[in-house]
């Protein structure tokens, strides 16, 4: 016994994977999106991409900067918030919103919580519904090959009818990387073969809400019309938000249970957010449920959390 | 100072029930819209402040103590009344802004409070000063948080509108009432603890464990410096004495192998970490 073991504390178990790896998996994944996005929109949607990620590049930097904090800029996560965010705004949208919208992200949603892993919702989702909030007009014109066009779901709801193969390649208003359906399962596709995200969340989530909105179509006299489903789901960022936001590591939940639970709520607030009985409120929803889901995540891993061995074991006769 | 005085910069300044005592959240949130808003309400609430607050301590020895908050209640809600009905007589546009606000300052946690924990133990006179300070206070902030609510929001200032400005919408929404009070409340703190590192530390001696735990800031760090890992280096000229042993007491730790005589500035803050805990 000539060999030394290397004697250690805890972790003893260790993997290769770093927050720089897996952010550049994500941005790799969100690349078919981004592209389609650009096919679509045209230049005007490149130009808000690489604003929204300088921007919030830039102000991550800065932030960190001047409080005399460590920079972590070159771990890439502040490139997939703005990457993120650009491809939940519309291509129309003026830069210095998108600007606004990034700054917030950063320093209020992520770097005022404590930077990365400390925040306590998505900060590109925050800064969307910021947005949404504060320039309701700008964030809600859809312009669609220089027509200004209503979104599919929007169309669904006022009831029209959508062409599902169009939604599902993308050739539709929305927002820069919602439209594209077969694009973001692309995306999910590589980050699931990576083992980057879990396929608990997107299954529960797409899974719940398929559920809901085949049962509301039986209900409502359509009878289970796979054209409506599936616009249903290609539409609105659901993909988007299934694959890439509520997968995201900060604000979902770790255990394997609560993932579930947390994926299947955010089915059922997405399907009541759209409430597609109601004609009064907006099409879509993913963005607040999934904010919702975010601010629901400690309650679901408390409930969830794993007993450890010995301690709360279920009582036999 | 005088004790009346005194009674009014501690409302506004040393316990403003907004910005340090975070009372009254629920006006403080909801009617604070625009400047206007605020003032007005501030103002609604520092009238009944002073009514009540003067009519509690003249009352202080004769309410049972057993009965004394429904009693307090009962003048509380006399004077709302008043001011209910004067606000709509004479600024129908306010009181219809403020809405039910005006009613809900019956149960005012800064009115109840100061009654409680003021006017009832105290002469007439301070009670009254107390109360304009407090109410005073109370407008500052309101009026703060509504002025830049407004500016922001709306774009516009005590309603005069700011030409070319895209209002950024949040901020008049609840959202942004939350954003706000949080951004002034950092920022008067931040001020604060400036002002109190200034005010305790006007010797000019250096503290010889680091530079981090002195806050002597008039030295501007120059004096001393720790450089690299290991050695202090005093750039005026002065080598500085080497740190006292006995204003550091370095908890005898045997399992951690100590490699240098002098520690470096992380290991010493870890340890007052630990000295605290």
């Amino acid at each position: 016994m000539t060999e030394l073991k290397k004697i250690s504390s805890s972790p003893h178990v260790r993997h290769e994977d770093s927050t720089t790896g897996i952010m550049l998996d994500v941005i790799i994944a969100l690349l078919p999106a981004a592209i389609m996005g650009i096919y679509n929109f045209g230049i005007s949607a490149f130009i808000l991409i690489l604003v929204c990620i300088a921007s919030c590049v830039a102000s991550e930097w800065a932030f960190q900067y001047f409080m005399k904090r460590r920079v972590t800029i070159s771990d890439c996560s502040a490139i997939v918030t703005g990457l993120l965010l650009a491809l939940n705004l519309p291509a129309s949208l003026p830069w210095w919103m998108a600007v606004l919208g990034s700054v917030f992200a950063i320093v209020l949603v992520k770097q005022l919580f404590g930077g990365i892993g400390q925040n306590f919702m998505n900060p590109a989702l925050a800064a969307r519904c910021f947005l949404l909030l504060s320039f309701a007009k700008p964030m809600t014109t859809f312009v669609y090959d220089a027509v200004t066009t209503a979104t599919p779901l929007a169309v669904l709801k006022a009831g029209g009818q959508v062409d599902v193969l169009r939604m599902f390649m993308g050739s539709t208003a929305g927002t820069i990387g919602e439209t594209s359906a077969a694009a973001l399962l692309i995306g999910g596709a590589y980050l699931l073969f990576r083992r980057v995200i879990d396929i608990r969340i997107p299954a529960a989530y797409i899974g719940t809400f398929t559920i809901c909105i085949a049962i509301y179509a039986m209900a409502s006299g359509r009878g289970l019309d796979i054209a409506f489903i599936t616009a249903h789901l290609c539409g609105g960022g659901l993909m988007l938000g299934a694959i890439f936001m509520a997968t995201d590591y900060v604000t979902s939940p770790i255990t394997a249970k609560g993932r579930l639970i947390y994926g299947v709520l955010l089915g059922l607030l997405t399907f009541i957010l759209r409430s597609p009985w109601n004609p009064a409120t907006a099409a879509e929803g993913v963005s607040y449920s999934i904010l919702c889901g975010n601010l629901l995540v400690p309650v679901i891993e408390r409930f969830t959390a794993p007993k450890a061995f010995g301690k709360g074991a279920e009582k036999h006769e | 100072m005088n004790r009346n005085v005194e009674r009014i910069r501690n409302g506004i300044v040393t316990e403003n029930p907004t910005f340090v005592q975070i009372l009254g959240m629920c006006p403080t949130l909801a009617v604070t819209t625009s400047a206007v808003n605020g003032l007005g309400m501030g103002l609604s609430t520092t009238v009944i402040l002073i009514m009540s607050n003067l009519m509690i301590s003249a009352l202080r020895n004769v309410i049972p103590n057993r009965v004394r908050i429904p009693a307090y209640i009962v003048i509380v809600a006399a004077f709302v009344t008043i001011i209910d009905f004067l606000l709509q007589a004479f600024l129908p546009d306010l009181s219809e802004s403020l809405g039910g606000y005006i009613k809900l300052i019956v149960v005012n946690c800064i009115i109840l409070g100061r009654a409680e924990s003021y006017a009832s133990k105290n002469p007439v006179v301070p009670s009254v000063f107390d109360g304009v300070g407090m109410g005073l206070g109370f407008t500052v902030g309101l009026t703060a948080i509504g002025l830049v609510r407004e500016l922001l929001g709306a774009g516009a200032v005590f309603g005069f509108a700011i030409p070319g400005y895209q209002p950024v919408g949040i901020f008049v929404l609840s959202p942004g009432a939350f954003l706000v009070l949080a951004f002034l409340i950092a920022f008067l703190n931040y001020r604060k603890q400036k002002k109190k590192q200034k005010a305790e530390l006007s010797d000019t001696v250096c503290r010889t464990e680091d530079c981090r735990h002195c806050g002597n800031t008039s030295c501007g760090g120059r004096f001393f410096d720790f450089d690299g890992e290991t050695d202090v280096v005093g750039r005026v000229g002065q080598k500085p004495a080497a740190p006292e042993t006995d204003r550091v007491q370095k908890p005898e730790q045997p399992a951690e192998p100590k490699t240098d005589q002098v520690q470096t500035v992380e290991e010493q803050q870890e340890q007052e970490g630990q000295k605290d805990e």
